[in-house]
């Protein structure tokens, strides 16, 4: 009986990502969107470093940052109590950073494609900065959502390096569903690692048909 | 009572330019602003909106300071009362036409306002219909519509009838200039079309450049010898009775011009005074 946990682990370490990063990337796409102080762009180039960046260079780098070792991590040990090398915690932080970009840069060219006078006209209507964005933005740039979220999923699921940097390969708590792939293929497992992949495969293949399916739709709908 | 006096530094494709410029206007009247392209005139219309910040100056309506540098007062676009005609209409692609409407109201406000706007811009039964299937006229006036569901006090207009055909101008300024005294509004028109400017406002405000020079009334305006007073067209062809058929705008004149030197292509200016017709070649 194949062990189906990696898979389970990915779903949930992808899932959770998808969520937080759903989040945290609307108020901080729209307000990137809004003007171009130089504050602004050095926080673009710092959301867009993941996607130059090897994985294993972010990787590194927050295990250094999380390692008990080190000030960060043993301030999270003393105070909090939290250890974040190779944990579900530490892995989804770690995925939160890695994919950062891939929910923030479709988001805000959707936010960067209105009309800057569609927000106007929404605050010459009386409306909070906050009503204008639920009501008027957003509504107005579902297929960059949904195509914020489907790559976020999406990279997570594929993720590699970063989890291998910061989660090792613990059975149930980190072992993700690549990197059982990698695991039993190196240990000639092929039937094994051929169902995780196939599996994957399927799956990212139907989450994309859904997403172009979607958007073809919505340019059609416009018009009815 | 509009009191403004604005100063600003506008960053244009031709380089800075300040603008300044100082005027009062009545309330319940219908002002237009008039000016080349560039000369500052939405950036006006923008400031008394609340969407840019003047880097001096003050705007007072009536009573209410709405902006003033010195005391470092500035009310945000939500708090103003006014109605913004945008250029590109700016209309909510995810709602239909009502719900644009509706969408300037709080959720507790009467709806009827709505059926009545409606009415007034001759939009009923196109209520249900989203803003991508609606002609631009159509699109104009639901933006018309939207911009007084909130009653403002102010109604500011940026350009609004300059991407409509001919006839369908006539039908939308009839509608604006009956909106304007329905509702008692002061409204303020961006436009450098003459015949709109003659038809409907009270007041024009003149700017060249960024700066103030003069608030008169439009047939005194139009009718001295301005700039604006003169026509310029290009000569399409010459026949052998000594006319030359001339385009202005988009319409063919067919003028009285014999012995002339004038050739095919060449672009000339005419102006009216003293009962003739005077072609200054270019």
């Amino acid at each position: 009986m194949i062990d189906l946990s990696p898979l389970w682990l990915t779903l949930k370490l992808s899932l959770s990502t998808t969520l937080i990063l759903f989040v945290i990337s609307i108020p901080l796409a729209n307000w990137l969107a809004g003007g171009k102080d130089i504050f602004k762009i050095i926080v673009q180039a710092i959301v867009s470093m993941p996607l130059v960046l090897p994985p294993t260079v972010i990787g590194f780098y927050l295990l250094l940052a999380f390692s008990p070792a080190n000030a960060f991590g043993s301030w999270l040990e003393e105070w909090l109590n939290i250890r974040l090398v190779f944990s579900f915690t530490g892995l989804l932080i770690a995925s939160v950073i890695y994919s950062l970009p891939f929910m923030v840069h479709p988001i805000l060219s959707g936010l960067s494609s209105l009309s800057p006078s569609l927000k106007e006209a929404s605050w010459s209507l009386g409306k909070t900065k906050w009503q204008t964005l639920t009501k008027v933005l957003l509504p107005n740039i579902k297929p960059s959502l949904l195509t914020g979220i489907v790559l976020t999923f999406a990279h997570t699921v594929g993720e590699f390096g970063v989890v291998l940097m910061i989660g090792g390969n613990m059975p149930g708590k980190t072992r993700t569903a690549s990197i059982a792939i990698y695991d039993e293929v190196d240990a000639f497992h092929y039937h094994t690692a051929n169902v995780y992949a196939g599996i994957l495969l399927a799956v990212s293949f139907i989450i994309l048909l859904v997403l172009y399916t979607y958007n073809r739709k919505m340019q059609q709908a416009k018009f009815y | 009572m509009i009191d403004l006096s604005l100063q600003k530094v506008l960053h244009t494709a031709e380089g800075e330019m300040q603008l300044d410029v100082t005027a009062k206007i009545e309330s319940g009247q219908f002002v237009s602003l008039y000016g080349a392209s560039g000369a500052g005139k939405t950036s006006i219309l923008r400031m008394l909106a609340g969407f840019m910040k003047p880097d001096s100056g003050f705007i007072k309506v009536n009573d209410a300071v709405w902006f003033d540098s010195r005391r470092k007062s500035h009310l945000e676009p939500q708090q103003r009362k006014i109605g913004f005609v945008f250029q590109d209409y700016a209309l909510f692609p995810n709602m239909n036409v009502r719900d644009n409407i509706s969408f300037a109201l709080d959720k507790h406000e009467p709806r009827q306002i709505v059926t009545e706007l409606l009415e007034v811009t001759g939009l009923s039964n196109l209520a249900t219909r989203k803003i991508q299937t609606l002609s631009g006229g159509q699109q104009q006036r639901v933006a018309l519509a939207r911009a007084i569901a909130k009653k403002p006090s102010m109604l500011l207009l940026d350009e609004p009838l300059s991407a409509i055909d001919n006839v369908m101008r006539d039908q939308l300024q009839y509608t604006l200039l009956e909106i304007h005294k329905r509702y008692a509004l002061t409204t303020i028109l961006v436009s450098h079309n003459a015949n709109e400017i003659i038809k409907l406002s009270d007041t024009v405000i003149h700017l060249e450049q960024g700066s103030f020079r003069e608030q008169t009334s439009p047939a005194r305006f139009f009718g001295n010898g301005n700039e604006a007073s003169k026509l310029t067209g290009n000569v399409i062809s010459l026949d052998e009775k000594g006319n030359a058929i001339v385009l202005i705008d988009d319409r063919l004149l067919t003028l009285p011009v014999p012995g002339t030197i004038l050739n095919n292509n060449d672009r000339i200016e005419i102006t009216y005074s003293n009962f003739q017709i005077q072609l200054l070649q270019h």
